[in-house]
């Protein structure tokens, strides 16, 4: 870890304009992420400003009968709260699928949405990592690649985001709310929040420089069966081969995101339509313009076996 | 004390104290955080400096040149020893990479340099100014590729399985071209990592040309001569301290990077050094089990008699590098007229493949009982009858030689009983609950039993205090509690007058732990220091010894009953001794057996397998300590569904190192990936083995519990993965469609 200075400014947009006026600088919450980055130097910021003291720590009902998320909601208690239980259980489910308990209780809303790839490769700094160090190669491209992208890759970069919890923010059309340091807000789609490598892998989202969310909106609740499916080599704490979040009516209509898949949520709404046919009608074109590895090539029958368990658990 | 006739009777069979199950004593020190680890040992040496260890960033090559200029000028930094001003170091026993020294890159993450400071932080930062240039060779990675051609060799895990690079009885090939039914597959095993909690740790200090080591290691009198010959110092300058080890499953058998850094560092610096490898060093710096790409051929009649059994493996490592010996099981487990074993050895440029938890058994097995299972089938037998019909009481490479104590038939058949294996469905693919196809699976177990040379020092104190030391470590395994049992039982005492104090170089040297060899070799070592100290304080009481009764803190003789701690009233009495064992485990077998029952659950749409509950039943000798021992079991049964189903070093074959190296990458099972298990042990004793007629628990676990595992598995879904961990995506284009 390289020394860093350090502050806990008291409102968002002193926030933001702190970050935006220090080069190198970064927001810092929960931390869960972020602090193991800098002891390997993955990320090497001169200076952080903590949001922690900014409140942004409710979740509050919208008018149009939604859900904001503030920033700093931490993960445990976003997945035990009874709205979200009740209205949006794909979240609490993709939540509760995600890390242990001991960081979901530090790990934050905004926190959760910025967490960086798990590619060995960006973990390992003497491996070429574009995404770690731009215009260095992609190590993974002929390496070790079971885990990583399997559509929506580049020739720069096939990680993944590793989350759960903005899988589940995709399907439910969540939309980010943001601030910068002239105050001025702004609410990104979470469809345009995070990004596809392309030839900038080292950029994960579409934020600014300075660019602080403050919150998380959730639209009304949709109906139909909530349902996250995690697999994983193991049964807990690991990372998604492949996830689906999924919200289904009883004829298998609906909605479906996948996680672990590509560099973000993967969602065709396109193929939405395909859903009561059946999980290839829609896998096939949710992955039509796949790419995999040799050694990933098997998500893709695996977002295709567990979408249909999805929707077998939709119609019983 | 000579152990060159079975035991008789002891004043361990008295069995007040001994196999008794008995909570750790160290218990309440580790859950209280008064065990420190080597790391935490604050107090040991004032003003300890912080070294930072920088792996090579290359798998194979030349260091160039090492500039230290930035980091010389970072905060906190004290000083720097590079490889390149070092010459290249001995190695210590059982090693085949180089640790430091030199300009030669034998590995990725091969340490080139230790950065030290005034806090862990400021030499980890450092640690990144540090730049090296390197000219890369290009190396071998590549297991499936190096294999061809690779030559038999002999081995030895120095763990108790080993042999010729290829051993014949019979005619294997005649009788496997005879055989009605046979078998011929390949299987491959992964390359796999310790993964302990504790990573290994030093802190050095030097006192003139004496050195201190506290450290974490399972052999102290290995590495204690070790470190001499790498430190080119004599023996009685050199101290290891190693009191409590946070795991260790083999990686820990030798002198590590932490150690030999910590010591030159130190001695650099004038000032004690602590030095910690972090995880990624572990996987690529230290040592692994290497993969195996293995063959097994069994031939047999119609009623299942085997007539023919060979099994073959390959293996990669350094040069100087043993191979794995997992063929060494399949010349005792099950009786056949004709036999051929092999093992090949591949040069690999990754980091050194050596002992890991049951070396040789634990992939053999993982692989044997499989083909044992697939045999079965083609036989229409039943598994667990299969292997009972080719039992033997004999070595069948040496027919001369029976095993001492052999009760596998016991365990099968228990374990079948008490596992309800007769409501298995022998048809794959047909029991479905819910969402999981459900399977049954079993397998031998069997590990090699090895006594190895152990000495200890008994003392009496006024007070009734009974002392034991030895070099002798407990990591994680419970040695100090069998140790005080050993003692209490000789003594006549409780368990709370005795101490019991280990890992100390100063003390007499022990067998140390690995092989499962350390419980029953190190108290057998107890046992014997205790024979003199009885002599002693008989002597002292003026008691013949051979009328002496140690019993209820006291010493009796007719109507004499006289506190044991008079005996010392007027001085300590304190006695030394070592067992040693003659050639009784060369006339005889000596090994233990067991039998592993596993339910799975196989997720009909995604493959995700899920164990259900597992059953082990052991044949053991006897149990010293039935609760300890029982964990020590529970855990191998963990370690090996791990590498049934998990656990794997991912090799980079282009670049040459384990990519996953770190604990999100190398998965190991966690709480939820095992809900039942349950261990039975058979009450037997072996009185060839030693005065404590125990025999080693702490690998038996691991050993055929994975096959047991993929055996279940194919029980669930009728479809047979021989490459191993047995993930997800080597078998889900088999499963039935998604309904």
């Amino acid at each position: 870890m390289r020394s860093f200075t350090y502050e806990r400014p008291d409102t968002a947009a002193a926030a933001a304009a702190a970050v935006a006026a220090t080069p190198n600088a970064k927001f810092i919450a929960g931390g869960t992420n972020l602090l193991d980055l800098m002891k390997l130097q993955i990320e090497t910021p001169t200076h952080l400003v903590d949001v922690n003291g900014l409140g942004l720590d409710r979740i509050e009902a919208t008018p149009d009968g939604g859900l904001r998320i503030g920033a700093l909601v931490r993960n445990t208690d976003l997945a035990a709260d009874a709205r979200v239980r009740k209205d949006y259980g794909v979240l609490s489910r993709a939540l509760l699928a995600g890390a242990s308990g001991q960081l979901r209780n530090k790990a934050t809303t905004a926190g959760n949405l910025l967490q960086r790839t798990r590619c060995p490769y960006f973990y390992d700094t003497a491996q070429a990592c574009n995404k770690r160090q731009p215009g260095s190669g992609c190590s993974a491209l002929d390496g070790v690649s079971r885990q990583l992208a399997v559509v929506g890759g580049s020739n720069a970069c096939i990680a993944t985001h590793p989350g759960d919890m903005a899988v589940a923010m995709r399907v439910l059309d969540a939309t980010v709310e943001t601030i910068d340091a002239k105050g001025a807000e702004r609410r990104i789609p979470i469809a345009e929040f995070h990004r596809l490598p392309g030839d900038a892998p080292e950029l994960d989202t579409t934020l600014r420089s300075g660019e602080l969310i403050t919150a998380v909106t959730l639209p009304k609740p949709v109906a139909g069966t909530h349902i996250y499916r995690k697999v994983r080599d193991r049964a807990s704490y690991a990372y998604a081969l492949v996830s689906v979040a999924a919200i289904l009516g009883k004829d298998g209509a609906g909605h479906v995101a996948f996680g672990g898949v590509a560099h973000k949520p993967w969602r065709v709404e396109a193929a939405e339509a395909d859903l009561p046919r059946g999980a290839k009608a829609v896998t096939d074109a949710v992955f039509a313009d796949a790419e995999p590895t040799q050694e990933n090539a098997y998500k893709l029958k695996l977002a295709e076996r567990t979408l249909s368990a999805a929707l077998n658990q939709a119609r019983a | 004390m000579k152990f060159d006739q079975p035991a008789g009777q002891n004043p361990i069979d008295q069995l007040k104290v001994v196999g008794k199950p008995t909570d750790r004593i160290d218990g309440k020190y580790k859950t209280t955080g008064t065990a420190p680890y080597a790391y935490e040992r604050h107090d040991v040496a004032a003003n300890q400096a912080y070294g930072y260890v920088l792996g090579a960033s290359i798998a194979k090559g030349r260091v160039r040149a090492i500039h230290t200029e930035d980091a010389k000028r970072a905060p906190g930094v004290l000083g720097i020893v590079t490889t390149l001003e070092t010459p290249r170091l001995e190695r210590g026993m059982m090693n085949a990479a180089y640790l430091f020294g030199g300009d030669q890159i034998q590995h990725y993450h091969q340490a080139v340099a230790v950065v030290v400071a005034e806090t862990f932080e400021q030499a980890r930062a450092a640690a990144f100014l540090v730049a090296v240039d390197y000219t890369p060779d290009a190396g071998k990675f590549d297991l499936a590729v190096e294999a061809k051609g690779a030559p038999p060799v002999p081995g030895d895990s120095g763990e108790g399985s080993g042999g010729d690079g290829e051993e014949r009885v019979g005619d294997f090939e005649g009788a496997f071209a005879q055989a009605p039914v046979t078998l011929d597959e390949r299987y491959t095993t992964a390359d796999e990592s310790h993964a302990m909690m504790e990573p290994h740790a030093t802190i050095a200090a030097w006192d003139g040309d004496k050195v201190t080591l506290w450290t974490s290691n399972q052999m102290i009198g290995w590495g204690h001569g070790s470190l001499a010959k790498i430190l080119g110092v004599p023996k009685e300058n050199v101290r290891l301290d190693s009191p409590y080890v946070g795991g260790g499953f083999g990686g820990k058998l030798f002198v590590r990077a932490d150690a030999v850094l910590a010591a030159l560092a130190a001695k650099a610096l004038k000032r004690p050094v602590k030095v910690a490898l972090t995880r990624p060093l572990i996987a690529n710096n230290t040592t692994h089990r290497p993969a195996t790409i293995q063959r097994v051929r069994i031939g047999a009649t119609k009623d299942g008699t085997i007539t023919a059994i060979a099994h073959e493996s390959t293996s990669g490592n350094l040069p100087d590098g043993d191979p794995e010996t997992a063929v060494s099981q399949t010349k005792l487990l099950y009786a056949g007229a004709n036999r051929l074993t092999a093992m090949k050895l591949a040069h690999l440029d990754l980091p050194e493949g050596n002992a890991m938890r049951a070396p040789g058994e634990a992939p053999g097995l993982m692989v044997l009982e499989v083909a044992m299972d697939e045999m079965a089938e083609k036989l229409g037998m039943d598994p667990v009858e299969f292997r009972i019909r080719n039992d033997t009481q004999v070595d069948p490479q040496d027919p001369k030689r029976p095993f001492s104590k052999r009760d596998l038939v016991g365990c099968l058949r228990l374990g079948a009983e008490t596992f309800g294996w007769a409501k298995r469905n022998p048809r794959p693919g047909q029991v479905r609950d819910g969402q999981w196809l459900v399977g049954h699976g079993m397998a031998a177990a069997f590990r090699n039993n090895m006594v190895l040379k152990s000495g200890a020092r008994v003392r009496l104190d006024g007070d009734g205090t009974v002392t034991v030391e030895t070099d002798m470590t407990d990591i994680g395994t419970g040695s100090y509690t069998i140790i005080a049992q050993t003692a209490a039982e000789m003594m006549g005492v409780t368990l709370d007058r005795v101490v019991v104090r280990l890992g100390d170089s100063a003390f007499p040297v022990s067998s140390g732990s690995g092989g499962q060899f350390g419980a029953n070799s190190s108290t057998a070592g107890v046992y014997a220091a205790c024979v003199k100290l009885r002599e002693a304080v008989a002597q002292r009481l003026g008691i013949n010894s051979e009328d002496a009764v140690f019993a209820d803190g006291q010493v009796r003789a007719g109507n004499r009953a006289v506190p044991l701690g008079e005996a010392a009233a007027q001085g300590a009495l304190s006695a030394e001794d070592t067992i040693e064992f003659g050639d009784l485990s060369k006339k005889q077998q000596q090994s233990t057996f067991g039998a592993h029952f596993v339910e799975v659950g196989v997720d009909a749409d995604t493959a995700e397998i899920r164990v259900r509950r597992m059953l082990a039943v052991c044949a053991a000798g006897r149990i010293l300590n039935p609760k300890s021992a029982r964990s020590q079991v529970i855990g191998g049964m963990v370690m090996g569904t791990g590498a049934a189903l998990m656990e794997e070093l991912a090799v980079d074959t282009k670049r040459g190192f384990f990519a996953n190296h770190d604990l999100a990458g190398y998965e190991v099972p966690v709480h939820a990936d095992i809900p039942h298990q349950e261990v039975i042990f058979l009450d037997e004793v072996d009185p060839m083995s030693s005065p404590m007629k125990a025999k080693g628990v702490g690998e038996l676990g691991i050993c055929g519990v994975g096959a047991a595992v993929a055996n279940a598995v194919y029980n669930a879904t009728g479809i047979r993965v021989r490459d191993y961990p047995l993930t997800l995506d080597k078998f889900l284009d088999r499963l039935p469609e998604a309904a």
